[in-house]
């Protein structure tokens, strides 16, 4: 190599040496590697030789060029590095600081108890059918067998707007309404808000029940048994046991209630169960002939239950709510409870 | 129905504990509410009897008592009651005794002078809530018996909660039938042997209401006692039942209420004038009862009466005039059955719910009057002495209640239960219930008892079958179901994705009451005809909402007072408006926000929530529907004039309304910030455009911006439209990027800058064909809007 050109390998692997940057570095490759680059130039001065010398220095020429390249191709990766490495230094972020933006609210603990019981009955073809909240005494009341004076429209607190318009006091009377105008088989659950004249620790002077019914040819006590049976356990997640007792409602006979193992003591007997062990969820039977009669099915040839349960109670049974008037004070930070 | 269950065990006892007998009750759906000991725990009392008595040396309150306890010698005890005399017998603990309460008694110096033991009154042995000195054993108490043991108080007392259907069962003998029948024991109730007449004299009796009094029955009863007491053992029965004792006449006919079912009356015979005619009221004939109460009555009410006036309001409660009481000599014992169709409301109609009432609304056996009219003759004779005469009787056979056979056939036992069972198990259920049964080739005739007032047809046969052997041993079924093919309807959008939404852009979802404060209604929808109950629970629930913002923004106060700065709620439910006389329910979805857009944090600087905020929410809320809305500036009386839009469909339909409250409502209602609000139709909002594809264009889509000068009052949808009007097919998309007022713009007028996006199907457009495009909606801007380019 001739003495020019180790001062120029040397000089062009200073000036590589001394870049600090990306850009500085592509100015010393064109200054040695461009169209006019120094190494460029030696290159072209080559053709001033004869073919032997030229073939020769030539050779030089290029080792010292590699050589540079080289070098510039390792600072190049060098400088990279460097570059990254000091932005992702200084794109370091606490990542421990919340995110921006709108955060997401909650259902209210009853429309998402209502949603799962729908979701329940959705699965085996349960139509959900709505009704309205001011009703007549007829739908109320009369077609469901509980005639004017009846010790049971004692049991019902009913608010009324005139003798014969009252706020529903159960969601029965949906039942009216749909075999009214549907023939069977019917089934269908009727969630919704309910209002009874009644206000203290344990009672809310409006409130949700849900009213399903099946009417088919061939239903019997054992079907709604295992219905409402199947239902509660889905419903609680739990192999719960469950209890049938008899009871009284006009529009159903036989008419049960139903009883499941406390789910806060296990069965063992606590303030919720009055130590019983038991819990009362919900009423049920099979349709009373003369709720039948009265929307025109005729009950020899088809039979069918019914069943209503309050949304409120299970909701409160599920997550372990002590207070049922916190349901309609819409405080956020009971609801946010329900995410 | 309160019992005591040594009460009923003296009548049935089956060899079950306590637990598994209420157990068993419930199960057959007499359901059990409570147990109660008859007597709080305590040991160590004794009867005692106070043998001599004398001043307490130190203490003129006090005096030292020998008492007779049963042991070798009289113990000392010092006593401060009013009522100790010598020769009384009272409990007395001794020393080692513990009271309730955990109290031992102990030997202790009272002033100065030894006491080796208590004596005691009610109240310290838990018997009473109050006692005004000791309590009074009776003179035939034998001395040194446990107290525990003589006055039974190692019983409990049952409170069966029964559904009205079991008017049965609102005995204790129509309990102990019911327990008979679950243990398979035999149960008769037993004979009362008729009371022979000493004398002759009855009061003539005239039912002119026959269907309303089938039966009437009564005698007189001449020179009682009017001194007599009621003796412990019937006391202890009625406290136990939860009654309390108000003299022995009105104690027998409770007694007998309680050990029968049969409500009894006894009227002072001397008050009476003339005969008793059970008859309907007159209309505003007045009759004073025996709570005090002074009712005006109407003519569908049945009472008792005498030749002269209304003595009592019949099957409900006796009358305060004709009432018996410490001075009675002579009384009329009236047993009657009042048919339950007629007596059904008549009670609550005049506010009034009493034993009696509540027994015959239901039904009380019509075959059981001349039993208890005996039962209570006797008890009284025991009790107050005097001389019965003979029964007067008036009975209309033809209104008394039938009972007719009911068929039920073996096949519906097995349709409905899918159990088989033994006929000869169904039929001695039925004969232990009290039914008559005859046994046919189909299944079973049977005939209820008077007292069952609940079997009429084959379902509730099934029901007494099912009860007996029991809910639970019966079988269940799998799931039986007819399975149809899901539905997805596509044209509704589901209102539980509308409630997602809204959740996950921030708003919470509330309840709140259907029924609303009045005034505050009357604020917020002065203009809404709203429906008032008739019977409301309070002022501030009294009507029905015509808007849901009634209840939300109680509920958003509610948490602004809780220190909640920012607040976002929605609810769904139906309002109610009457219209044209009718009663509208109209499904709603409304929301309210308060405060800052975003909850505080440290990346943005916080800014209060406005209208455009709301409204991005409610164009995002539409978006889901893929239908096409528009927001009109409209007046709203709870909102702000010029912050307020109606929302409407592109039918004009009128979905909804948007703004902020108006600034005095802001104010009124205790507001101290801005409030937000919306309200949509929920069936306008959930119509839903079922996709329609549209082919893409395979050419380059250009945007120009356009920067006009309109007049302020111009509004943005008012040069969106008029771009729209020229139906101009390449114009993609138009969108506005700034809104300007300021220098550069005169006053009174504003910049808005539009960037518009055009787009043709068959070529690519030229600069030339975009600028005849453009030239031509300047034009129609200018035209409709009077829009200049901004230079």
């Amino acid at each position: 190599m001739s003495a020019t050109l180790e001062d120029l390998l040397a000089q062009a692997l200073q000036e590589l040496a001394n870049s600090q940057d990306l850009n500085q570095l592509d100015q010393v490759r064109v200054h040695y590697l461009g169209k006019k680059g120094l190494f460029t130039l030696q290159m072209k001065e080559l053709g001033k030789l004869d073919p032997q010398q030229r073939r020769e220095a030539g050779q030089v020429i290029n080792q010292a060029k590699n050589q540079f390249q080289e070098a510039l191709e390792a600072k190049k990766q060098a400088l990279e590095a460097a570059a990254l490495q000091q932005r992702l230094a200084s794109e370091s972020i606490d990542v421990t600081l919340p995110g921006r933006g709108q955060q997401v609210a909650g259902l209210h603990p009853v429309s998402r108890t209502l949603r799962r019981i729908a979701k329940i009955f959705a699965g085996v073809g349960f139509d959900v059918v709505e009704g309205p909240e001011i009703e007549d005494d007829y739908h109320n009341f009369g077609a469901l067998n509980i005639p004017d004076h009846h010790p049971a429209r004692a049991m019902h607190d009913t608010f009324y707007f005139d003798a014969h318009t009252v706020l529903r006091t159960h969601t029965s009377p949906v039942q009216i309404r749909v075999m009214e105008s549907e023939q069977p088989p019917l089934k269908v659950i009727a969630p919704g808000r309910v209002y009874r004249c009644d206000s203290d620790i344990t009672h809310t002077p409006m409130f949700h029940q849900v009213e399903g019914f099946l009417v088919d040819s061939g239903v019997s006590f054992a079907d709604l048994k295992g219905v409402v049976y199947e239902f509660l356990r889905a419903f609680f997640e739990k192999d719960i046991q469950v209890r049938f007792r008899p009871s009284y409602f006009p529009f159903t006979e036989p008419s049960a209630e139903v009883d499941i193992e406390c789910v806060m003591c296990g069965g063992k007997g606590c303030r919720v169960c009055g130590h019983t062990g038991w819990l009362e969820v919900m009423g049920c039977g099979m349709i009373h002939p003369e709720v039948f009669k009265s929307v025109g099915i005729n009950g020899e040839l088809y039979s069918g239950f019914a069943f209503g349960m309050g949304v409120e109670r299970l909701a409160m049974l599920r997550y372990g709510i002590n207070d049922l008037r916190l349901f309609f004070e819409n405080d956020l930070k009971f609801l946010q409870q329900f995410r | 129905m309160q019992l005591s269950e040594a009460w009923l065990r003296e009548l049935v006892n089956p060899p079950i504990s306590t637990a598994e007998l209420v157990e068993q009750l419930t199960m057959a759906g007499l359901e059990v509410d409570s147990v109660t000991p008859a007597a709080a725990d305590f040991s160590g009392v004794v009867v005692g009897e106070v043998m001599a008595m004398e001043p307490h040396p130190d203490a003129d309150r006090l005096r030292v008592c020998r008492v007779e306890v049963g042991e070798a010698e009289p113990l000392q005890i010092v006593c401060g009651a009013a009522n100790v005399r010598v020769g009384l017998k009272i409990p007395a603990a001794l020393l080692g005794a513990v009271l309730p309460g955990d109290f031992k008694i102990k030997k202790s110096k009272l002033r100065g002078v030894e006491s080796f033991g208590m004596l005691c009154s009610e109240k310290e042995l838990g018997l009473a809530k109050d006692a005004e000195g000791l309590m009074e054993l009776s003179v035939d108490a034998p001395v040194g018996a446990d107290i525990r043991d003589y006055l039974s108080l190692n019983d409990n007392m049952i409170e069966v909660d029964l559904t009205p259907n079991r008017a049965d069962c609102l005995s204790v003998e129509g309990i102990a039938r019911e327990v008979a029948v679950l243990n398979r024991l035999d149960f008769k109730p037993e004979h009362v042997t008729p009371a022979s007449a000493v004398h002759q004299e009855t009061l003539a009796v005239v039912v002119s209401a026959a269907e309303y009094c089938p039966r009437y029955t009564g005698r007189l009863i001449k020179n009682v006692n009017p001194d007599a007491e009621t003796p412990l053992w019937m006391q202890e029965r009625l406290r136990r039942s939860g009654l309390r004792s108000l003299g022995p006449l009105v104690d027998v006919t409770n007694y007998v209420l309680l050990e029968m079912g049969q409500p009894l009356h006894a009227f002072d015979a001397d008050k009476l004038t003339g005969g008793i005619r059970v008859r309907l009221a007159e209309t505003g004939e007045k009759l004073s009862l025996l709570n005090d109460q002074e009712i005006v009555l109407d003519n569908e009410t049945l009472v008792i009466a005498d030749d002269s006036r209304a003595l009592a309001l019949a099957g409900v409660m006796g009358g305060s005039e004709s009432a018996v009481g410490d001075t009675s000599n002579n009384i009329f014992l009236e047993c009657a059955f009042f048919s339950p169709d007629t007596i059904m409301g008549k009670a609550r109609r005049y506010g009034l719910h009493t034993d009696s009432s509540h027994r015959f609304e239901r039904g009380v056996d019509p075959y059981l009057q001349d039993r208890a009219l005996e039962r209570a003759t006797q008890l009284i004779l025991s009790i107050v002495g005097g001389s019965a005469g003979p029964v007067t009787e008036v009975k209309s056979e033809a209104a008394l209640p039938k009972r007719l056979p009911v068929l039920l056939r073996k096949q519906q036992v097995l349709d409905i239960l899918c159990v088989e069972l033994e006929d000869e198990l169904i039929s001695d259920i039925f004969e232990r219930l009290g039914m008559s049964v005859e046994t046919m080739e189909e299944g079973w005739q049977v005939t209820p008892p008077g007292f069952r007032f609940d079997i009429a047809i084959e379902a509730d046969l099934i029901e007494e079958v099912a009860r007996i052997v029991g809910y639970n041993n019966l079988p269940q079924s799998e799931l039986f179901m007819r399975s149809e093919l899901g539905k997805a309807p596509e044209a509704m959008l589901e209102l539980d994705r509308v409630k997602d939404f809204l959740v996950d852009r921030g708003y919470q979802e509330a309840i709140t009451y259907s029924f609303v404060d009045e005034a505050i209604q009357k604020i917020i929808a002065p203009d809404d005809e709203f429906i008032p109950l008739q019977n409301p629970i309070s002022s501030e629930l009294a009507v029905m909402r015509t808007t849901l913002w009634c209840g939300l923004l109680r509920a958003a106060l509610h948490n602004v007072n809780r220190q909640h700065t920012r607040v976002r709620l929605f609810e769904t439910g139906l309002r109610f408006v009457r219209r044209d006389d009718a009663i509208h329910q109209q499904k709603m979805l409304a929301g309210l926000a308060i405060g800052d857009v975003y909850a505080e944090q440290w990346g943005d600087k916080g800014r209060a929530i406005d209208f455009f905020d709301v409204k991005a929410d409610l164009e995002a809320l539409f978006a889901l529907t893929g239908i096409t809305i528009r927001f009109e500036a409209a007046i709203h009386p709870a909102l702000h004039p010029g912050q307020s839009a109606q929302i409407l469909s592109a039918s004009g339909e009128i979905i909804g309304w948007m703004g902020m409250l108006h600034p005095s409502l802001e104010k009124q209602l205790d507001f101290d910030s801005r409030v937000f609000l919306f309200e949509l139709d929920q069936n306008l909002l959930l119509n839903k455009a079922i996709p329609s594809f549209k082919p893409l264009s395979k050419f380059p889509s250009v945007r120009r911006d356009m920067a006009l000068i309109v007049d302020e009052k111009v509004t943005a949808g008012q040069i969106v439209d008029a771009i729209k009007s020229c139906n101009e097919s390449v114009v993609q998309d138009v969108l506005i990027f700034d809104v300007y007022r300021g220098p550069g713009v005169e006053t009174g007028y504003k910049s808005i800058a539009l960037g518009l996006v055009f787009q043709d199907f068959s070529q690519t457009l030229t600069d030339s064909q975009i600028d005849a495009i453009f030239s031509r909606l300047l034009a129609a801007l200018a035209d409709k809007t009077n829009a200049k380019l901004r230079d």
